[in-house]
């Protein structure tokens, strides 16, 4: 079954990939959504049975390589965590498939499309089953290929294949330290498996060895080197400049891989790696830091952004950090369980924004949108409910798991955590706000559309309403239905051993003796939110513009993103091409050929153009050298060797 | 089987083939067709038979097999031939590629086409001795043989400043060759064999002397590997050859390189090897790095693809010199995976060239428009040049930078950093040739590739994906010689440890 459920998807990439134009667009689509959608029940399925214990472990495929004592497999590590991400994966993807068969009709390459899709979800379940660091990397990769064609889909578009490049270069950046990370585990620990590097995990607590020239602690650096890769690809502050510009893909990708799957790998590679994490606590602080800060300043910019997609890819990158705040003080359920009902909401709220985007004529600015309500209603509710459960109103999914990651933010009584809990309470003022924002921009008030785009708004087709009806019925019960077993009292049942201390189960008890007012408190900061953005937007809405002027730096500082990516241009990507250059001219040109062949050949010709005709001269020349060569070692060996 | 000569046949077949090209006679398109026929035809056939060293070989011993030895010079300059766990793959790799060259010259060379085939066939067969020599007269013969066709393969199909490029080549191999040669009689003098084997079983040659040897025989594999800074005649090599010159010189020149250290520096000199690999460990990482920011700024697509050429192979030296059994193995995996995947490359380029007859990258934007298959073949090279998992690229870079690890982490650190770099070159270059819109005239009737170019192409792609996730053939193939070397190597050190310790 397993096989099944990782290797359909990849069938169904080659055959619309390969056979897609002989079978044509439709037969594409419905071959890759109907593998897809068996892939996603057998998920369940197997949800359902390994949640009641019945776990297979491993499942060997076949070997990859061996090389001395390095071994490496194609083999999947089934537990819990494991079919949380299966769930997770298949299912937003199946859903976002059918999307987009409404969606992307007008497009011709459809079949490209969709064999890219499967292909992405194929790579992203052969990274959530890896039972080897190896292969996790190959599934790590693999997404980050199909990210990078499914940005670039549009590729007549200059903005679209610049930011497929740079998604793909800032997380190789981050594979860098991935990598490093996985040469270091197979130096200590003599082996890359998962079993293994857990069951010696514990007793390296505390070691050190030598990094590069210095004496460290064994687990915190590999930790870190590997918590590199996690913040790449998971867009964590200081490497998430590829994400927002990632939003030039077309808008089911941003769902499916930019919002509910492939941006949570790194949460879920600190989950799965949870038993090492846990023996190294200054590697948690620091998650837990860069979470709180990327929750922080994610939210920041999202305040200000004009772009309806770029609005939900900064709370994408904003909520990623909550799940980090998660983990980092070791409440892995926790940030599971916000993993888990992000991905129906956020999921939801990419599709929603992709219908008003389809609706209005492919535009995605807010500031020419308004008053929609009317005209989409269907659209307008499913968006509402996307936002109630991503500001956490009461019972719905985000309610449930993101105050939870605030109170265990809280509950750890540590420096870190106490950073984290103020900065996570700050940044649920700003989702509340941002996320209403976009509601009363785009759906309230008087429209700002020109007449000709609002004489084409339409509510978008029965195909791309079912899928969004589906995933709002995930963001409203999700959290209802779920949080007993992710992080209420069936939390060490659920988990078992596929996560660090059950899920948390320590920090999850803990966080039931907090102070009364901390549950209450990102209640109160929603309510907060929601009103100044009810004040700005429909009250007064003169009130932002003059805030603006009022104050211009930092208004521009948030607009700009804090100028992240002026920054990079800067120190990074300019001087590689300058120095690229220098290297090329001065480097190569100048001192190697100038004072090497070029400045002895120019005075051998000097010589032989008045010897002999060089264009057949010197080629002769050569084998003559050659030929001067093995006779004078033919004569010597004759001469000598015979005489010994 | 075992009574047949399978390594003379192999290496001599393709001399057979030029024998009857050129019986062909008169210049009509009618012999040229026939000459092209009969080299597609002996490449082939000579595939075909090196396939049997492959499915003969036996994997379980470290020795060499398939030997062949004869008395030919003297008593000591014997022909003896055979193979091991680390040559014989790239003899298949040769013989891989012969075949793809023919059929990617097939339009493009028009004149002087006899000549041409005669040039490659007697080619291959220089390349093939070099790996299955066991003499040292042998091999040199072969190692410098094989420069002769390569240079009139430039020099006469070649482009504009095909004589420039040439003289460059000359320069740098004519150092490196008479070097070795003093190297070759220095070892005779001093051990009294021409022997490869027995030079293996017991090369005793003292401390000193072998760092004399060592530099002598580096600086003609140094030059042909090419590491830096011996390697400014490669982008200019590659820029002026005809296209299957850029596919042999990629594909196979090169790696003659990474297989001398392997067969002569490591196993002879052990000494010196340990002596230099921290400055070996040091060129290779600055070759990644620099060869990839000069990549990074090309307007020739040749030239690019020779510079991450370059940056390719600093992961090979580098793996080599670990002297472990990642690093070696990986090594090897590098060289032939970059035999397949930067060969695929040039025969790209040579598509598109072949339609435009120009590199400039600049001349070129938006051909997934008319050209989808080539696309789709380009991207999965330029996938497998980036070092991608589940291609060839990414098991030898991986095996080779876990090699490094364990022996220097500043050189592991530098040579992953090439990695990122290597994303932005080639990825840039496909953006830049590939996507965007059509707009420029030229490029408006260009058409996608025809049945021939797709028929050379489905091997290559399908050997990058094959040995991308099932590497195990090739790695089981070098597995008991590479231990059987490193044994060697680490026995001698610690031997020659024990004596200074007393």
């Amino acid at each position: 079954m397993y096989n099944a459920i990782v290797f359909l998807p990849l069938i169904g990439a080659l055959i619309a990939g390969f056979f897609g134009r002989a079978i044509g667009a439709k037969a594409s689509e419905y071959v890759t959504c109907g593998l897809l959608t068996i892939s996603a029940i057998l998920s369940w399925v197997a949800f359902f049975q390994v949640s009641q214990g019945d776990a297979p472990g491993i499942v060997h495929v076949m070997t990859w390589f061996n090389s001395g004592n390095l071994q490496v497999d194609w083999a999947f590590k089934i537990d819990t965590l494991t079919v949380v991400m299966l769930v997770v994966v298949n299912t937003v993807s199946a859903l976002v498939h059918w999307y987009s068969i409404g969606y992307m009709s007008h497009d011709p390459h459809r079949s490209r499309f969709f064999a890219y899709l499967s292909l992405f979800t194929f790579s992203m379940l052969m990274l959530v089953t890896a039972s080897n660091l190896l292969q996790m990397f190959f599934g790590w990769e693999g997404v980050g290929l199909a990210s990078y064609l499914l940005i670039g889909f549009w590729y007549t578009r200059p903005a679209a294949n610049a930011a497929a490049i740079k998604a793909f270069v800032v997380n190789r950046v981050g594979d860098f330290g991935f990598a490093i990370g996985i040469f270091a585990v197979f130096l200590i620990f003599g082996s890359i498996d998962l079993e293994t590097i857990f069951a010696n995990a514990e007793e390296l607590s505390g070691q050190t060895f030598t990094f590069l020239s210095w004496e460290v602690d064994i687990l915190t650096t590999i930790c870190l080197l590997l918590f590199m890769g996690a913040m790449g690809k998971s867009a964590q502050f200081m490497l998430h400049t590829w994400l927002p510009d990632a939003m030039e893909g077309p808008t089911p990708v941003s769902a499916l891989i930019h919002a509910a799957t492939m941006v949570t790998a790194g949460v879920f590679m600190v989950a799965r790696l949870s038993p090492i994490f846990e023996q190294a606590p200054d590697a948690m602080a620091f998650v837990t830091v860069v979470g709180a800060t990327t929750a922080f300043f994610a939210a920041s910019v999202g305040l200000v952004q004009n772009d309806i997609k770029r609005v939900i890819a900064y709370s994408t990158c904003s909520q990623l950090g909550y799940m980090f705040v998660a983990l980092g003080v070791g409440a892995f359920g926790a940030g599971m369980f916000h993993l888990f009902t992000h991905a129906f909401f956020k999921a939801l709220l990419f599709l929603g924004s992709g219908s008003v985007i389809h609706a209005m004529s492919d535009e995605q600015d807010m500031r020419r949108m308004g008053g929609l309500r009317k005209l989409i209603p269907v659209t307008y509710l499913m968006m509402v409910i996307g936002t109630l459960a991503l500001t956490g109103f009461p019972f719905t999914a985000g309610y449930f798991s993101k105050d939870a990651i605030i109170e265990s933010a809280f509950a750890a009584h540590s420096g870190v955590g106490t950073y984290a809990f103020y900065m996570t309470i700050i940044a649920a003022l700003f989702t509340a706000f941002y996320s209403w924002r976009l509601i009363f921009m785009t759906f309230h008030g008087r429209s700002r559309a020109d007449a000709e785009v609002l004489d084409h708004v339409h509510e978008s087709p029965f195909s791309m309403l079912v899928p969004l009806f589906i995933l709002a019925g995930g963001a409203l019960a999700a959290g209802i239905l779920f949080h007993d077993q992710f992080i209420g009292h069936g939390i060490e049942l659920f988990w078992r051993d596929s996560l660090a201390d059950f899920g948390g189960a320590h920090i999850i008890e803990a966080m039931h003796h907090v102070p009364a007012w901390v549950p209450w408190s990102p209640t109160v900061m929603m309510v907060i939110g929601v009103f100044f953005a009810w004040l700005f937007y429909i009250r007064n809405p003169s009130i932002p513009a003059g805030l603006a002027k009022q104050h211009q730096p930092l208004y521009q500082f948030l607009l700009n993103k804090w100028y992240f990516d002026e920054l990079y241009e800067f120190l990074f990507v300019r001087p590689a091409k300058r120095l690229g250059h220098f290297l090329w001219k001065r480097g190569d040109g100048w001192l190697i050929d100038g004072f090497g062949p070029d400045g002895i050949s120019a005075r051998v010709l000097d010589v032989t153009r008045n010897m002999v005709r060089l264009q057949t001269g010197f080629l002769y020349h050569y084998a003559f050298a050659m030929m001067i060569g093995v006779a004078a070692l033919i004569t010597w060996y004759m001469f000598w060797g015979s005489a010994r | 089987m075992s009574g047949m000569p399978i390594l003379s046949i192999v290496t001599w077949l393709p001399v057979l083939g030029a024998l009857f090209v050129l019986s062909i006679r008169g210049d009509s398109e009618f012999a040229a067709q026939n000459a092209r026929r009969v080299a597609l035809w002996t490449t082939t056939i000579t595939f075909g038979m090196s396939l049997l060293l492959w499915t003969e070989f036996d994997t379980g011993t470290a020795g060499f097999q398939f030997e062949e030895q004869y008395s030919w010079l003297g008593d000591s300059i014997t022909y003896h031939m055979g193979v091991d766990g680390i040559s014989m793959l790239f003899i298949i790799l040769t013989t891989f590629l012969m075949p793809a060259c023919i059929l990617a010259s097939w339009t493009t060379i028009q004149d002087r086409v006899k000549e041409y085939m005669i040039a490659f066939l007697i080619l291959e067969t220089l390349m093939i001795g070099v790996f299955s020599a066991l003499d040292l007269v042998l091999f040199y013969l072969f190692f410098e043989g094989g420069l002769i066709p390569m240079f009139l393969i430039i020099g006469i199909w070649g482009g504009a400043r095909r004589v420039y490029a040439s003289f460059k080549f000359f320069l740098y191999t004519l150092i490196g060759s008479v070097l070795m040669l003093l190297a070759i009689m220095a070892i005779y003098w001093q051990t009294g064999t021409m022997d490869i084997v027995t030079l293996l079983d017991k090369a005793d040659i003292p401390a000193d002397m072998q760092f004399w040897l060592w530099l002598a025989f580096f600086a003609s594999f140094a030059v042909k590997m090419p590491m830096w800074p011996f390697h400014t005649w490669l982008p200019d090599a590659h820029v002026e050859a005809p296209t299957a010159g850029s596919v042999i010189l990629a594909g196979i020149l090169l790696k003659m390189g990474g297989y001398g250290f392997l067969r002569f520096s490591l196993p002879m000199f052990p000494l010196a090897s340990e002596l230099f690999a921290p400055m070996v460990f040091w060129i290779s990482v600055i070759a990644i790095i620099y060869a990839s920011l000069v990549a990074l700024m090309q307007e020739d697509v040749k030239k690019l693809i020779a510079y991450s050429s370059v940056a390719h192979m600093g992961f090979v030296t580098m793996g080599i010199f670990t002297v472990t059994m990642q690093g070696v193995q990986g090594g090897i995996f590098q060289m032939l995976s970059h035999g397949i995947v930067s060969a695929a490359l040039f025969l790209c380029v040579g598509v598109v060239y072949d339609r435009m007859h120009t590199r400039e990258i600049a001349a070129y934007g938006g051909l997934v428009h008319r050209m989808p298959v080539y696309a789709f073949t380009f991207m999965i090279f330029t996938m497998a040049n980036v070092g991608l998992p589940g291609t060839s690229g990414f098991v030898g870079e991986f095996l080779t930078l876990v090699g490094a690890f364990q022996v220097n982490g500043w050189v592991a650190l530098f040579a992953t950093f090439g990695v990122i770099l290597s994303a932005g070159y080639a990825l840039w270059l496909y953006r830049k040739m590939i996507f965007g819109a059509l707009e420029k005239e030229s490029l408006k009737t260009i058409t996608d590739m025809n049945w021939r170019e797709i028929s050379y192409f489905v091997p290559l792609i399908v050997l990058t994906i094959l040995f991308g996730v099932y590497p195990g053939p090739v790695l089981d193939v070098t597995a008991m010689s590479v231990e059987n070397l490193i044994e060697n190597y680490h026995a001698a050190i610690d031997a020659a440890h024990a004596v200074v310790a007393h």
